[in-house]
């Protein structure tokens, strides 16, 4: 019991992750019918911010330390952030530990930014080429992109630790009456976990109570009569993308300290979030996220012990194969719409 | 008028024909062109070329970027350039700074990407193209093993660099192929009586293990040394080496009453699977009324950036350390941090002491030919290299030289004083018999 309750708390933090690109990459492809190859890379650029912020934040200025010396025998220096100098010590302390939460203020207009040029740059030009031709060329700027990172930052991962007051695990056994140390879990996970419900519901209740979610969902109904109606629908659609981008950017900012981000991490989530919207439902904004949470909850179920000792391997393939047996029997996916992608 | 005897079909048998003719293997004509000299790609004019393969892409690329930065450190003191690092402190004094035997050296370089199958194309076109008569680097046991085994088959020497595996010298050496670094086999023999020391020798591991050569033999050698000392091994389980998020096999560590956890992973896997287990808090546990502790057998200290403070405190093995006090490694330091402003890594030195080793090795035998080269290091006995007296065995073609266990340091003064020095072992209690990994060396092929 204990086994399934530690494995469905670790299936939510990757299904978010997981939901949240997909929920970004449903907007997109609902709204503009493109489907982006790049969107993995948005969160690996978000994810970056929070890197970013932690150096600016770290930025400092050299201090000789008295009677020390480096590894080349020279004064040995010291380096030390402005922020100290500027806040005092222990605040500039705390405002470096806090750069991962802080970065979401950073990566936000940054991925608005990257969205709008990424949109009206490249994508429009492609709304009314092939899907092929938009994958092509959506997956081109996903490997520029990962190596323009690659080219500043470097192959190696680079840390980006959460704030000193969420490091540590939280033993739910304890707290269930069961033994301790049966189910902890990591607080920052947790955090992620309704890190992710938030912006999901915020993103639903935008598209819902508000005149611009109700143009746009009537755009991805019939985008056709929408502009009819005189209603710029493009112009309402870029912004969409934005939106998509900053969806992304603050799902990459937010994991930084649960994997140190590199240049392909972009790459790892992205096939996967694409299984997640095929099997979530073609468009299907909800189908997006309750496909993102359960495979990555079957995810984490196929990487327990005693069923990778069963059947060796399945840990690799079990998404793919939920997502045959899905498609099999439920070919729009769960939640999908009669009409997508089938003209 | 005259007829053309060309039909479609016979265009394509042609087409097909002189398609396979080029593509057979070209190490046979190269080997007749070079055939006088009895050697491929001796030498002909007043340079020699090496032909140096690092990870140039792919998630390797910063450790490749260190080597070739050391490789150019080698070939700049060679030719008499910079402050000669190393050369004025190995204990062979046959190098002059005048190149090698008075050719000046000159190098080409390959992207082995980290991939076997790219690692033999970069390796083989530096031989066929570029007339290397060395190919070395590599960071990597599955590239080492399969460049090894290309470069014995061309008939060219293979110095490798960061490679960990046993099976590298062992199970899969070969006569052309020589390898400095030292192998999971010293980790397990450097590691096991720290942590008795350290940790008791009653402990229960849980290993977590890449799905690779380099996991497997890692985490055979870390149970077999820990299990003698009578350490209980509770469960070892694979990890896919395309896992970025190790959480789910994290989290039942605990539950099996483990209270060590051993990380069999190397470059941003054990970044990864470190910093998940220092998020789910395993080192703040007590388990079995102990501390829960976490050991990491190969330490890169380019890895242990990635992996931030998490590494504090936390026992591992490394071939070298900048921050050694030898005369050799003060040298290379110097010339490197001279060079390049920051300390060199064990990836660069590895590669930087494969480089003048190969160099030392064809001056003594007078010539370039492989299996000259092949006598000159069997059995060499140097000094003044960065790890204290080393031989480079006959049976195997591995060094044995002294091994550094390594801890995370608790306050790092720099961004790069990640690690502290524990404990140099000693070259005696981490050689082994030559014949328990299996394998054949076989003979020397000079490629002609």
């Amino acid at each position: 019991m204990d086994a399934i309750i530690l494995q469905i708390l670790n299936g939510l933090d990757k299904g978010s992750a997981y939901a949240l690109i997909a929920l970004g990459l449903t907007l997109i492809f609902g709204t503009l019918g493109v489907v982006n190859f790049a969107h993995g890379a948005l969160f690996m650029i978000g994810a970056f911010c929070a890197v970013t912020l932690q150096r600016i934040l770290a930025l400092s200025h050299e201090v000789a330390v008295p009677g020390e010396t480096d590894f080349l025998g020279n004064p040995l220096m010291r380096n030390v952030p402005y922020v100290y100098d500027w806040f005092g010590e222990a605040a500039g302390q705390t405002i470096i530990e806090w750069s991962v939460p802080l970065a979401l203020l950073f990566a936000i207009p940054i991925m608005i930014a990257v969205g709008v040029i990424m949109e009206r740059g490249l994508i429009k030009h492609f709304y009314k080429r092939p899907h092929a031709d938009q994958i092509l060329v959506t997956f081109g700027l996903a490997i520029v992109m990962a190596e323009l990172i690659k080219y500043w930052f470097g192959a190696n991962p680079i840390p980006a630790p959460a704030p000193p007051a969420f490091t540590g695990s939280f033993d739910f056994g304890a707290a269930l009456g069961m033994d301790p140390n049966t189910i902890i879990y990591p607080y920052w996970r947790l955090v992620y976990f309704g890190f992710a419900a938030v912006v999901i519901a915020a993103v639903f209740a935008f598209l819902q109570f508000t005149t611009f979610g109700m143009v746009v969902r009537a755009g991805m109904a019939d985008r056709e009569t929408v502009g009819l109606l005189g209603i710029d629908i493009d112009k309402r659609f870029t912004i969409m993308f934005a939106i998509a981008a900053c969806v992304a950017g603050v799902a990459g900012v937010m994991y930084a300290p649960i994997n140190s981000p590199n240049y392909h991490m972009g790459m790892d989530f992205l096939v996967l979030s694409f299984v997640v919207v095929v099997v979530g439902g073609m468009g299907s904004l909800p189908g997006a996220v309750l496909a993102g949470f359960v495979l990555g909850i079957l995810e984490s179920f196929a990487s327990m012990r005693e069923v990778i000792e069963f059947m060796p391997g399945i840990n690799q393939v079990v998404i793919y194969l939920a997502a045959i047996i899905i498609l099999l029997t439920r070919p729009r996916g769960l939640l999908g719409r009669k009409g997508m992608m089938e003209d | 008028m005259s007829k053309s005897n060309f039909t479609r079909r016979g265009l394509l048998k042609t087409s097909a024909a002189a398609g396979g003719a080029l593509a057979a293997p070209t190490f046979f004509s190269n080997a007749m062109a070079d055939g006088h000299a009895g050697y491929l790609n001796a030498p002909q004019g007043s340079s020699v070329t090496l032909g140096f393969n690092v990870p140039q892409s792919g998630p390797y690329a910063d450790e490749g970027a260190d080597e070739l930065r050391a490789y150019e450190l080698a070939v700049e003191h060679l030719n008499g350039g910079g402050d000669g690092g190393m050369m004025n402190t190995f204990s062979s004094k046959a190098l002059t700074g005048n190149g090698i035997l008075g050719k000046k050296v000159e190098y080409v370089t390959g992207d082995t990407q980290t991939k076997s199958d790219a690692a033999r194309a970069s390796a083989k076109s530096m031989i066929e193209k570029d007339g290397a008569i060395m190919i070395t680097g590599g960071s990597s046991s599955g590239v080492a093993v399969a460049v090894q085994a290309l470069c014995q088959e061309a008939g060219i020497i293979f110095m490798a660099g960061l490679t960990h595996s046993n099976d590298t010298t062992g199970k899969d050496k070969k006569a052309n192929g020589f390898r400095h670094f030292f192998n999971s086999y010293m980790s397990g023999a450097a590691l096991a009586p720290i942590l008795a020391a350290n940790y008791g020798t009653d402990r229960n591991a849980y290993h977590l293990t890449a799905d690779y050569n380099w996991g497997y033999t890692t985490e055979e050698a870390v149970r077999t040394s820990t299990e003698a000392l009578g350490w209980n091994t509770v469960a070892a389980v694979k990890t896919p080496l395309t896992q970025t998020d190790f959480s789910s096999y994290i989290a039942p560590v605990l539950q099996s009453g483990a209270d060590v956890l051993v990380l069999n992973h190397y470059g941003g896997n054990m970044v990864n699977s470190l910093t998940n287990a220092v998020q789910f808090g395993l080192r703040a546990k007590e388990v079995n009324g102990k501390n829960f502790e976490i050991i990491v057998p190969l330490y890169s200290r380019l890895m242990a950036k990635g992996a931030g403070a998490n590494v504090k405190g936390i026992f591992g093995s490394t071939n070298w350390h900048w921050s050694l006090q030898d005369e050799g490694s003060k040298a290379f330091v110097k010339s490197f941090g001279t060079k390049y402003g920051f300390p060199p890594s064990q990836a660069a030195h590895t590669c930087y002491v494969q480089t003048l080793l190969y160099a030392d090795a064809a001056e003594r035998a007078g010539t370039f030919n492989p299996c000259g080269i092949d006598e000159a290091l069997a059995d060499f006995q140097f000094d003044g290299m960065g790890n204290g007296p080393t031989l480079y065995r006959a049976e195997d073609h591995q060094c044995f030289k002294d091994v550094l266990v390594v801890k995370g340091k608790e306050n790092p003064a720099n961004e790069f004083d990640l690690l502290e020095i524990v404990e140099v072992t000693p070259a005696a209690q981490v050689t082994y018999d030559a014949s328990i990994f299996g394998g054949e060396l076989g003979t020397c092929n000079p490629g002609a």
